[in-house]
Formats: structure tokens, sequence, C-alpha cells
């Protein structure tokens, strides 16, 4: 039984969370509650692989009699729950594994106790099989993570992160508890076995995909829902900013899947179309507004949000082809978002542990202030420089697979019935590949200003290699993004029962094709060999490197680096982050950001320095959330005399409503 | 017989509404406390025709409680906090009796309108209970918007009581146990707003809820 097996490692985690708050938060008993999440993680991860590879078994359910008196608290692992266990477990592994190493918190008071329970609750979001215990377990997690958040409250803009947090935490499960009201209907049939036996009618379906789109697409970090994301992932401690970008994403992503595919029934063809544009225009959003920042954990924390886009453009796709009946591309497309999403766990946790590294090696977040970081800390930037080339999609990694299949599935679309979706389709397919090169265009700027060149600051220049733990966390994550790159077909024949039961078809089986290729469609069409790839690329380099010391000259020649005609220059006139994103905001930052450039030059004479300061502006806060907090803080100032009546004042106050509701009543019924 | 017991519990439940009114009109607090003392009166009887009419024996105890503490107990000590703090010959109403009394023959009938329509499927004894308390709750309510005075306030809120009371007898089933409940919270709230009332009193010199609200912290 799974889900016992599930539900133990959870109440296990729970009270690791509970005995961290009595014991104190010395370096051992840190220690001991990261060990215990690591060992709990790993039972949890090895339950779940068994209930997705063991097919046969079936879903397994158990109630607990907790919650709501007539319904308890349900719970069901089925195979989509399993897949995502296993995502969210590998990660909280991987976490607790790097929290092993952590010294120099400077309040471990703070995380210790809500790190294992903000694991329990994403595990129990995802056991879940009732909407009171979904709902539940959505705030747990919620505030679980917004108390990691808060942990280095002092800092410079925390305070902020966490209450833009906070506010849209709410209004997301605000959405949520709407959606799930609707879905459950009059009778209260808050079971999601009872949600599924009811058919809504189309126009509460499309309200509540509309409602599940706005909740849990605020917890993904769907734009234009998405403020708060890029604020209060790089606040939290790093390995946390991992679990959060790399894990909390995902189990968002859960709940638009679960209410999606599985309870809303039959899907409408429009639905796809709403999906597909959010993913899209989330998709080109979120990388350009990574390529405008210079801190290294909120470019991280916007990738996300274009991460987040391509998995939303798969659903989109999976959504539109079951609507139309054509099973195989939908397994296709969903397969692929799958794949993506266990992709970005993997390589967003692991580049989100190697600038943890980078920021308690140097205390530098800003990458301006960074650089040369590849001589002190050699092994941290090969396992970054893997993360890189995974989220950048290069083959052979497995960021590419799930690109391309995602691709491929975008390639069936000009089958689909709708002239809407042939014309939007092709369109997003174009959105995908630009974002595409933007985040290679992103890494490249991130790798190379913070490994690469000279060390720009003393801090830079003195770091050292991260921890023994930090290593292990970062080189396990590397190794299973190269795993899943080379061996693609093991990936997704494991994701066939979870296509299987969402869509009633699946892939072809992957690992009976010869050499290890993959063959989304069929083999007249395409195939990709991850391995054949890896086997090019190793053999080509390596027959490279021997030439070159084979035949090249043994003569050692000496010359000054990064020379470009400036001899024994500063290392601030090295390429810098700003520099590398100026021509792509000069080209689309000045529609997107309304980005300007002013240059302050002083006249001939003067000895004031020449100043070019750039001005972006976030149209999206501009144009939506600042009216709203306006509009609130005006409604605020018009109530607040209400603070200040009689006693008298308000019992009429409460008097009056009550008469008019009962007026309401009376006219109504 | 039947006609009878549903004849006999009509009237009762339109007698406490009848001296709800009688409530609104008392502009004197003592002239208030006798009323309330009916008020309580008139319950326990009403309590005990429905403990009679559902052969329910646990009904009789309610009432002998309403009785007790209503009726008598709290009217009594409420008279003496009024003769101490000597207002007991004071008038206090806020709105004058004529546009009270309309508001509340307004309240009567939507209560009326909203109960009668909402209970179509029930008993047709519970259905005229129903729609009695909720009169009896809105003119307990309106009793305390309109009194200036704490202790006028706290008869209203008792009175709302009251009506609370009908309603849940007049519903087959009502366990003892939310009665007793019931009748301690309402003597440790007298007994609380007894203390508050001397403790204010010799603070301020008054009960005048209008003039306690000088003395608050929290002005703009």
């Amino acid at each position: 039984m799974p889900v016992v097996v599930v539900l133990s490692c959870v109440a296990g985690l729970v009270g690791t969370g509970c005995v961290a708050i009595a014991a104190g938060h010395g370096p051992r008993a840190c220690r001991a509650v990261y060990g215990a999440s690591l060992v709990l993680s790993l039972a949890a991860l090895a339950a779940a692989l068994v209930a997705l590879l063991d097919g046969a078994a079936g879903p397994s359910a158990t109630v607990l009699p907790l919650g709501l008196p007539w319904l308890g608290a349900q719970f069901r692992v089925d195979a989509l729950a399993a897949f995502f266990l296993v995502t969210v477990n590998l990660g909280g592994a991987a976490a607790s594994l790097y929290g092993l190493g952590i010294t120099g918190e400077p309040a471990p008071h703070r995380v210790v106790p809500f790190f294992p329970a903000f694991l329990a609750a994403m595990n129990l979001v995802v056991l879940a099989d009732d909407a009171f215990t979904f709902l539940f377990s959505w705030e747990l997690m919620s505030l679980a993570s917004w108390a990691l958040v808060m942990a280095h409250h002092r800092e410079h803009d925390n305070a902020r992160a966490g209450y833009v947090y906070l506010v849209m935490a709410s209004f997301g499960t605000l959405a949520l508890l709407l959606a799930f009201g609707l879905l459950a209907g009059a009778d209260g049939g808050y079971g999601f076995a009872d949600i599924r036996a009811a058919a809504p009618t189309p126009l509460v379906a499309g309200l509540v995909l509309g409602l599940v789109l706005l909740g849990a697409g605020s917890k993904a970090g769907i734009v234009p829902v998405h403020v708060w994301l890029p604020l209060a992932h790089p606040a939290a401690p790093s390995h946390v900013s991992a679990l959060m970008s790399g894990v909390m994403t995902k189990v968002a992503v859960y709940g638009l899947v679960r209410v999606a595919f599985d309870l809303l029934g039959e899907p409408a063809w429009w639905w796809s179309m709403v999906v597909l544009a959010l993913g899209g225009a989330t998709a080109v959003l979120g990388v350009l507004y990574a390529l405008m920042q210079h801190d290294l954990k909120r470019l991280l924390a916007y990738h996300t949000v274009e991460n987040i886009g391509i998995i939303y453009i798969g659903l989109g796709l999976a959504l539109a082809f079951k609507a139309d009946g054509m099973g195989l591309a939908a397994a296709l497309a969903l397969t692929a978002a799958l794949f993506h999403v266990l992709n970005h766990s993997l390589f967003k946790s692991l580049l989100f542990f190697g600038a943890g590294a980078v920021l308690a090696a140097t205390g530098e977040r800003d990458m301006e202030r960074l650089g040369g970081l590849i001589r002190r800390m050699p092994l941290t930037a090969v396992a970054v420089l893997v993360g890189c080339v995974a989220i950048s999609a290069l083959p052979p990694l497995n960021g590419f697979v799930s690109e391309w299949l995602t691709l491929q599935a975008i390639l069936q679309s000009p089958q689909l019935p709708q002239w809407g979706l042939k014309i939007l389709v092709p369109a997003v397919g174009g959105l995908l590949a630009l974002s595409a090169a933007l985040a290679a265009a992103c890494f490249v700027k991130a790798y190379g200003v913070t490994f690469l060149g000279r060390p720009r600051s003393p801090q830079a220049e003195t770091a050292r290699e991260a921890d023994r733990f930090a290593l292990a966390a970062m080189a396990a994550f590397a190794g299973l993004c190269l795993l899943a790159g080379i061996l693609p077909g093991l990936v997704i024949d494991g994701l066939a029962p979870v296509a299987q039961a969402l869509v009633g078809q699946r892939m072809a089986p992957q690992l009976g094709q010869p050499w290890l290729s993959i063959v989304p469609i069929g083999e007249s069409q395409s195939s990709y060999n991850g391995l054949l790839v890896f086997a090019f690329i190793a053999l080509s380099a390596s027959m490279a490197i021997y030439a070159i010391h084979r035949w090249a000259s043994r003569a050692a020649r000496r010359a000054p680096a990064w020379d470009c005609g400036f001899p024994e220059a500063s290392p601030a006139t090295q390429y810098t982050a700003g520099s590398f994103a100026q021509p792509i905001r000069r080209v689309l930052g000045t529609g997107v950001f309304r980005a300007r450039e002013h240059v302050d030059m002083p006249p001939p004479g003067d000895p004031r320095p020449a100043r070019l300061t750039v001005d972006l502006r976030d149209l999206i806060w501009d144009g939506i959330y600042a009216p709203i907090a306006r509009a609130v803080g005006f409604a605020a100032d018009r109530l607040n005399h209400l603070q200040f009546l009689t006693i008298r004042r308000y019992l009429t106050l409460v008097f009056l409503a009550l008469v008019t509701l009962l007026l309401v009543l009376a006219l109504w019924v | 017989m039947h006609g009878l017991v549903f004849d006999t519990a009509h009237l009762l439940a339109g007698g406490l509404v009848l001296v709800s009114f009688m409530m609104l009109y008392q502009d004197r607090l003592s002239a208030l406390l006798n009323t309330f003392a009916l008020h309580a009166l008139v319950l326990a009887l009403s309590v005990a025709w429905q403990a009679h009419a559902q052969d329910a024996a646990h009904l009789y105890v309610t009432a002998a409680i309403a009785f007790l503490f209503k009726a008598l107990l709290i009217p009594v000590v409420l008279r003496r906090i009024v003769q101490r703090l000597g207002i007991h010959r004071q008038i206090e109403t806020v709105v004058g009796i004529g546009p009270t009394m309309l508001a509340g023959m307004g309240l009567v009938a939507l209560s009326m309108v909203v109960m009668l329509r909402v209970t179509a499927e029930a008993a047709p004894l519970a259905r005229e209970d129903l729609a009695f308390a909720l009169s009896v709750v809105l003119l307990g309510l309106l009793v305390m918007v309109t009194r200036r005075n704490a202790v006028g306030q706290v008869v209203g809120f008792m009175s709302l009581e009251n009506g609370l009371v009908l309603a849940a007898t007049g519903a087959k089933g009502m366990p003892l146990v939310v009665e007793i409940s019931v009748a301690f919270s309402i003597l440790i709230a007298l007994i609380v707003i007894g203390i508050v009332l001397f403790r204010i009193r010799e603070r301020f010199d008054t009960v005048d809820v209008h003039v306690l609200d000088r003395h608050r912290g929290e002005q703009p």
C-alpha cells in the first residue's frame, strides 16, 4: 500500500517539524532534522516509484478520521499522484541533503521547523482525494513556505516579498475554494470520487477552469499572476528556494492537471486556447524578465516562470488533442509536459543549489560583483554548467528532450479541426522557440558572467569550494539530468500509465526501440537518440582534445588573459551582465518593459563621470496591481471612520444588515 | 384536541410578541424590567405548553428554568442594580415611541413573510412558532438599538434570547443541555454586566453609553 507508506513518511515529517521546535537550533539539531527529512523523503520516493512503475497494482486509497466529520480525510495514490510524489520527494531529498551541509545560517530556528512541514504539506496536496484535504494541505504548503520566505525577514525587501506572497497566496486559495465549491455543487460532494461522478455543465466547467487557472496558476507563476514569485523565491534560504521553484510550482501544476484532466471530465476545445495563450505569453515574458535581471537567484526565479509557460503549452496541447479525440497526440503532449515537470524540478533545483553555493561562498547574489568562480569552485562550476546546458534545452541533456517532444506535439496541430487552434498553435510554437533561444542567451549570460572571466569583487576572489553535501546534491541532480537526457525512453515509459489514465491512450513503448532512440509518432516522422548524440559529443570532444595535445606545439605561450587591447585593465572593464543583455533589451525590452536609456554626459571641462542609466518598467505591475492597490487604499481610507462609532451605532449597523438580508430573502424567495 | 393544542401554542407565542411590543414603549427602567419579567413568564408558559403538546418531559424543566431565572431572579437582581445606581426613574429612549412601534410592526410583517415562505414544508405548529420567534428576536434587537442606557440594552438582549428559546422549543427534540448552558450563560452575562456597570459607575458616575463614548481613548 504505497499510500500508507507515503502517509507514514508525511507523519514522520510533521513529527520532525514539531520535534525541531523543541530541540533547539544548534548545528547538531539542524543536522538531525535534515537527516530525518532526507531519510523520510527517500522512503516516500521509493514508495511512489513503486506505485508508478507497478502499473498492475492500480490506485491505492485510504480514509483517515480527520477533517470534515462526514467526509474524513481521503487520500489516494494513482499514477498521476505517484509521478508528482516522485518529483516532490526527489526534490525534497536533494534539498535535505543540501541542508545537511549548511553552516552559518543566521536564523536556523526560523528555517528548521518549517522545512519538514513544507515537505509534508506538498506531499499531502498530491495525496489528497477530497477538496477539503486538498485545500487544507494547499494552505499549509503556502503558510510553511511563507514562513520560510520570512526566515531572513530583516533583509532588504524580504518583508515586502513575504507580504506580496501572502496576499497572492490567499487570493489563489480563494479562487481554488470557489472552484471546488462549484465542482462539489449544492449537495456538497467534496470527495474527488463524487466530483468525478457529477458531470458539470459547460458553463460551470468553464468557470472552474478559469478559477483553477487563477488559483493554481498564481502558485505556479503564470503571467500575469506571477508577481510574487520572483520576489519570494529568492528571499528564502537557497535550498528552500530550490524547493519552491523546483517543486512547489510543480505541485501547482499538479492542481491544474488534476482538475482539468481528471475532475472536470471531457474538456471543451476552447479551454486549450486559454491555456495555450497563457503558456505562450508566460514563456516569453518570463525569459525576458529573466534576461533583464542581474541578481542570480532572481534570474532563476523569473526563469521558473518561463518553464511553467512551457509546461502549460504542453498541457494546453494535450487538452486540445483530448477534446478532439486525438488520443495518441494528446498522450504525446501530456507526456512532454510532465517530462518537463520532472526536468525542470531537476535542473532548477540544481541551479538554485549552485546559486546557494555561490551565495554561501561569496555573500553575493549580484552577478556584476562575481566572476571567475570556475577557478575557485571548479566542482560547483561543472555541476552548474550541466544545469545551464539542460535548462537551455541543448542536447544531450534532459531539457532538450521534453522541449523537443512539445515541439513534436505542436507539429501535430494541423490535424486539429478548429481553425482557432490551427492558427494559435503554430504561433505558440514560435513563442516556444523564441523563449528557448532567449533562455540559452540568458544562461550564457548567467554562467559566463558568474563563473568565467576574472573576479569583479574581493569576495569573488576569495571564494571557497562548496561543502561536500552541497556538492553531493548537485552531482546527484546533474547525473539525473544527464541520465534523463540520454535515456529518455525510461521516463516516457514511466509516464505511460499517467497518460493512459488521463487521456485514455499512451505513447508507444520506447524502451523496445533499437539503440535506445525515442520515436514519438512514427519512424518515418522523427526520432531522437540522446545516447548517440552524447556519444558523438563525447567522442568528437575527446578527439579534438587528443588532436590538440598530440599535434599542437608544446612550446608554452603565455599571454595576458582577456587582453582585448587593454593590458593590465581592471576587472571592471570586462563584459558585464548588463552589457550582455543590452542588445536584447534594446530590441525587445523597449516595447515590453518601456526600457529607456538616459545618458548623462557632463560638458567639457567638468570632471564628473558620465553616467548611463536604464529605466525599466514592469507594465503588468503598473497596469494591474498598482491600480488595485490604490483602490484598496482609497476604500480603506473611506471606511476608516467605521472604526470610531459608538456602541449603539454598531448595534444599529448589525440590526440594519440583518433586516436588509431578511428583506432580500423576502423579495427573492 | 389538535385544534386546541395549536390554538393555545399560537396564543402564547403571539402573546410573547405582544409583550415584546410592550417593551418597546416602556421608557422607565423599572417598568421595562416588569415587562421583561412578564415576557419571561409568557415564555415559560409557552415552553410548558410545548412540553405538553410534544409530550416531552424535559421541556418542563426548560420551562421551569425560564421561569425561575428569567422571570424571577434576573429581574430582581437587575432591579436592585438599577435602584442602587439610582436610575430607576430615568427616561432613556433615543427614538420616539411612535416611530419605534411602526418599525416594530414592519419587522413583524417582515419576519412573517420570510418565515412562512421559507418553511413551507414544515409542520404548521413549528412554522408559526418560528415566525413568532423571529419577530421576538428582531424586536429584541430593536429594543437594544433604541435604548441609550446599558441596562436597557441588557434587557433587550435577554428578550432576544427568549425568542431564540421559543424557536428552539418549537422544533422537536431540543436537548436540555443547550437550555441549561444558555441559562447559565445569561446568568454569567448578568453577573459580568453587573460588575462592569458598578465599575463604570464608580469611574464615570453614569451608565449612559452615550457619555461613555466620550471617554474612549481611540478617537480619531
